[in-house]
């Protein structure tokens, strides 16, 4: 074996991908047990109603059916069910969430009872005879309007529907700066709820042991031992000790597996009562209903400027949308997550936000894929677009005439963050060259020459995003009900080859590959050598899991502490076999050797072996070679980048066809950039999506119209194109590997994007602003409205 | 009342009872332990759970198993063979055609049955050829590089 130096930064093929290839990888659907049952959830099908009766004695008759269970069954199996907020705000209302709703249901999708069966269609069949007696209330759906007079009144602990109100920034200061302008922009917007799909549905098969009083839960979870925490905390009624969660293949999360639904728990309850293995899995209406979906702001925000385009002040008011009630980290994401990034790349002396937090009768909303960066980029990069037309600067000059410049780092803005490091002009000027931005304005020109004719459209997209969450101090001052810190730990085996057990847990982004290239570069391994463990709460020692791209940089720093510590103490072993002190040795080639004499050395090998043959060994060492890490970062990480958009319309169809996108980013040092780049791709199919074609739809009765895959636009492979894309590195200086995160980027950075090029293209209708997703139907009727 | 049908599956004879209206896919992941064909919608739309019937790419979550009695089905543990990986499988590990890997094996199936009618398709030809399918993680790209480079090795 010939020790593989270059292997930090080298497009290695995924380790993962031979299980995946050829159907063997196991999901938890995939899981079978001896005794297993199925279950099927009894789900409400109005968004508001009072529960008046519920009857389960035909479902229970039915041949094959074990039990159904409601409310009232959670405490018989010990569980007080609630189904917990892990974020608090100052002015949060945080009423009950039963896991079974029994006096009152909040939205469409939300559970009245369990069916337990011998299969899956026995169980549906008998969850369609379970008799649910409903008096349907009036419902409201929209944040703005949720907290006016005359609407349905959700939880009585949350008056007027008003969940928190949170502001961020200095108000007088702000108000000061605009009326000091010379010229405002302004957009009011809705940046629409989105659906996450995940293409695997959630997913629970619980297993209760009576004797020894353990259950153990395979989940489709982005952070096992999270969702372990939320459930002993509050819903499951064990001791945490008492309690295992498996993540086996996650097929794909995006946010919306991070969160503690109470159908983990039901099923637990179900296991416990029934005595035998219960496995439940979400059909797509369910997935679509009770996933916890992303955005829905209501939004105006206001950028004031002086004589020359700079920024003096950002204004922003937003109604953001909880839906019935708050999940796990939900309170975080349109404050924390999204007051915090509105300075974007910019130098913005005075800045205030504002955000009202609303109940609806609608799926609760979370941290989908950018959570709350997303929001606040798309607002900042509008009104940066609008600011290039009202000053006639263009949407270059007016963004670089703001950007933070690199001598300004660290750079503390007016919204709590430090940015660490960036260099934001050398990204904006590779997308401009790689697009050939000079050729398509003069396209473009002609293109307006002929008014009917199909308009080309340039938008452009300067993001940053705080990830690499977070340092727990700050985010703990902040209302997180958890540390945000990741830990690691290595065992080195007596022949030399190494387990790693890692706190992230991957939906897909391929740790067993970046995290087997940071071990077998700092240890000068094969990555063959090395092994990486996730996504089991009995076998890693803790873990905050995957999300906020966090598993580069705070996951794997942890994985190169306890690299590093394995290297000091193998050094002091090696030292004792070649008669030198420790701090003489250097690391080379697979082996210890002595400076300035390489042919006194010693291999890792044998420096493994002797860790745990002890028999020449340094006196007062312990033998074994492992150690463990708890890497808490000292600030999040912020990668940025230019992205450039490129669209034709059809102004007599409305149609818009993607010609261009150039991204541009710098995510730090990179791990893997096959897989990097991968990231990137599918962050942008998302964006995009949202920009051009997503949108979950409720009616004026709460009842969701984009319930299956039939009516929710997730992009399709001939609505896409081929994506450019390249990047500069300004490695982060505060994390040992250098790297900042990658996974939400895509997402973040292109609604606007897109949104600003059809905009753009439509520049010659004087169309201020239309809201995503921007189909042919909103393009064609803006267009004809003129 | 059970139906009994035979088939093949994998090139292997199987005989079962099954209910009318089981599914095939529920009929090949949970009678036959072929989990590798994943359920991720009930519409017809996401495609994850695509397999081979007689040599047609079908959608195996709307469509019953004994419309199957007779049928020749192959799934994705079915196309390696004498543990070769087919040329569809090595490509998709070869350009990160994949990253949770749920929709891969539905994807596999459809590529290689795409193939198999149009052995050299340009891009916009796979675009429109796999649109049946969905993936939320690649943004399709290393998807159809995947799939060029497979019409590659097999031309």
């Amino acid at each position: 074996m010939s020790p593989v130096n270059s292997v930090l930064g080298s497009p290695i093929k995924r380790r993962e991908d031979p299980a995946l290839i050829t159907g063997k990888g196991k999901y938890t659907d995939d899981l079978k047990v001896f005794g297993m049952l199925s279950a099927v959830m009894v789900r409400s099908p109005f968004a508001h109603a009072r529960i008046k009766s519920i009857d389960t004695a035909a479902a229970q008759a039915m041949p094959g059916v074990i039990a159904v269970y409601t409310a009232a069954d959670a405490e018989a199996a010990g569980m007080p069910g609630l189904v917990p907020v892990g974020w608090l705000l100052d002015t949060l209302k945080t009423p009950p969430h039963p896991m079974l709703a029994s006096e009152k249901v909040n939205h469409v999708g939300d559970a009245v009872a369990v069916v337990v069966a011998e299969d899956r269609y026995v169980a549906r069949d008998a969850a369609d005879a379970v008799l649910v007696d409903y008096e349907p209330l009036s419902a409201c759906t929209n944040p703005k309007d949720a907290i006016s007079d005359g609407q349905a009144q959700i939880h009585d602990e949350a008056p007027s529907n008003i969940a928190f109100d949170w502001e961020i920034g200095d108000q007088a200061k702000t108000a000061a700066a605009f009326a000091a302008a010379a010229e405002t922009v302004r957009c009011d917007l809705r940046n629409q709820r989105l659906i996450p799909h995940a293409i695997e549905p959630r997913a629970v098969l619980a297993d209760w042991n009576e004797a020894t009083g353990e259950m153990t839960i395979h989940l489709t979870t982005q952070n096992p031992h999270v969702h372990r925490l939320l459930m002993c905390l509050s819903s499951i009624g064990l001791p945490e000790h008492k309690v295992r969660v498996i993540a086996p293949e996650v097929g794909g999360g995006f946010g919306s597996k991070i969160h503690h639904y109470a159908d983990e728990t039901i099923i637990a309850m179900c296991s416990k009562l029934c005595g035998r293995p219960v496995k439940w899995a979400a059909t797509r209406t369910e997935t679509n209903q009770t996933d916890a979906h992303g955005r829905d702001h209501v939004t105006s925000a206001e950028l004031a400027l002086d004589q020359d385009g700079k920024i003096l002040g950002l204004r922003v008011s937003t109604y953001a949308n909880m839906g019935a009630y708050l999940s796990t980290f939900a309170p975080a994401v349109p404050t924390y997550l999204y007051g915090t990034l509105l300075s974007g790349q910019y130098d913005i002396p005075a800045i205030y936000g504002h955000v009202v937090g609303a109940f609806t009768n609608t799926s609760p909303v979370d941290a989908y894929r950018g959570a709350g960066r997303p929001e606040a980029t798309f607002l900042v990069e509008r009104l940066m677009h609008l600011a290039g037309e009202a000053t006639g600067l263009g949407p270059v000059e007016i963004r670089k005439r703001n950007f933070l410049t690199p001598d300004q780092f660290p750079f503390e803005t007016q919204v709590a963050l430090t940015y660490d490091s960036g260099n934001y002009g050398p990204a904006m000027d590779r997308a401009l060259e790689m697009l050939g931005y000079e050729q398509l304005l003069a396209d473009q020109e002609q293109r307006r020459q002929s008014p009917n004719g199909k308009q080309i459209g340039i938008g452009f997209s300067a993001y940053i995003e705080a990830c690499g969450l977070a340092p727990s101090a700050v985010v703990g001052s902040l209302g997180a009900q958890a540390g945000q810190w990741e830990s690691a730990e290595l065992r080195v085996h007596p022949t030399g080859s190494v387990t790693v057990y890692t706190g992230s847990s991957s939906t897909g982004q391929g740790h067993k590959t970046s995290f087997s290239q940071i071990v077998a570069d700092r240890l000068q391994l094969d990555v063959s050598q090395v092994e990486v463990i996730q996504g089991d709460t009995d076998l890693v020692q803790f873990g905050m899991g995957s999300y906020g791209s966090r598993s580069g940089a705070v996951g794997g720093s942890a994985i190169a502490r306890s690299t590093d510590k394995i290297l000091d103490k193998a050094k002091l072993i090696a030292g004792h076999l070649l008669e030198a002190a420790p701090e003489d040795l250097d690391f080379k080639d697979g082996s210890f050797c002595v400076r300035g004499s390489a042919d006194h050395s010693v291999a890792w090998g044998d420096v493994a072996l002797q860790a745990y043959l002890a028999h020449n060994y340094p006196e007062n060492l312990e033998p074994g070679l492992v150690a463990s890490a708890f890497y808490d970062p000292e600030n999040f990480t912020y990668p940025f980048g230019t992205h450039i958009c490129v669209v034709e319309i059809d102004p007599e169809t409305g149609t818009t066809e993607l010609l261009r996108y150039v991204a541009v980013d710098d995510v730090g040092n990179v791990i893997n950039p096959m897989i990097v780049d991968g990231q990137i791709h599918g962050g942008l199919a998302q964006g995009i999506g949202q920009a051009l074609w997503e949108g979950a739809h409720y009616d004026e009765d709460g009842q969701l119209l984009t319930s299956s895959l039939l009516d929710y636009a997730v992009p399709k492979m001939h609505n896409l194109i081929d994506f450019e894309l390249d990047r500069t590195v300004t490695p982060c200086p505060h994390n040992p590997l250098g790297v900042k995160g990658v996974g939400e980027a895509g997402a973040i950075a292109s609604p606007p994007a897109v949104v600003n090029a059809v905009m753009d293209a439509l520049a010659p209708w004087k169309i201020q602003h239309l809201d995503m997703p921007l189909t042919s139907e909103k393009v064609w009727a803006a267009v004809h409205s003129q | 009342m059970g139906i009994t049908i035979e088939l093949e599956v994998n090139g292997q004879p199987v005989k079962r009872e099954v209910e009318a209206r089981t599914l095939l896919v529920h009929f090949l992941r949970e009678d036959l332990n072929l989990t590798g064909t994943n359920v991720g919608c009930e519409t017809s739309v996401c495609g994850a759970c695509t397999v081979h019937v007689d040599g047609k790419a079908i959608k195996s979550c709307t469509q019953l198993a004994v419309q199957c009695d007779g049928a020749k089905v192959t799934t994705i543990e079915g196309l390696a063979s004498n543990g070769e990986l087919h040329p569809m499988q090595s490509a998709f590990w070869e350009e990160h055609g994949l990253q949770c890997g749920y929709c891969t094996p539905g994807m596999i199936m459809a590529a290689t049955h795409l193939l198999d009618n149009n052995p050299s398709p340009t891009e916009a030809q796979i675009r429109e050829g796999l649109k049946g399918n969905l993936c939320r993680c690649t943004g399709y790209q290393n998807i159809i590089k995947a799939v060029q480079t497979a019409a590659g090795a097999e031309g």
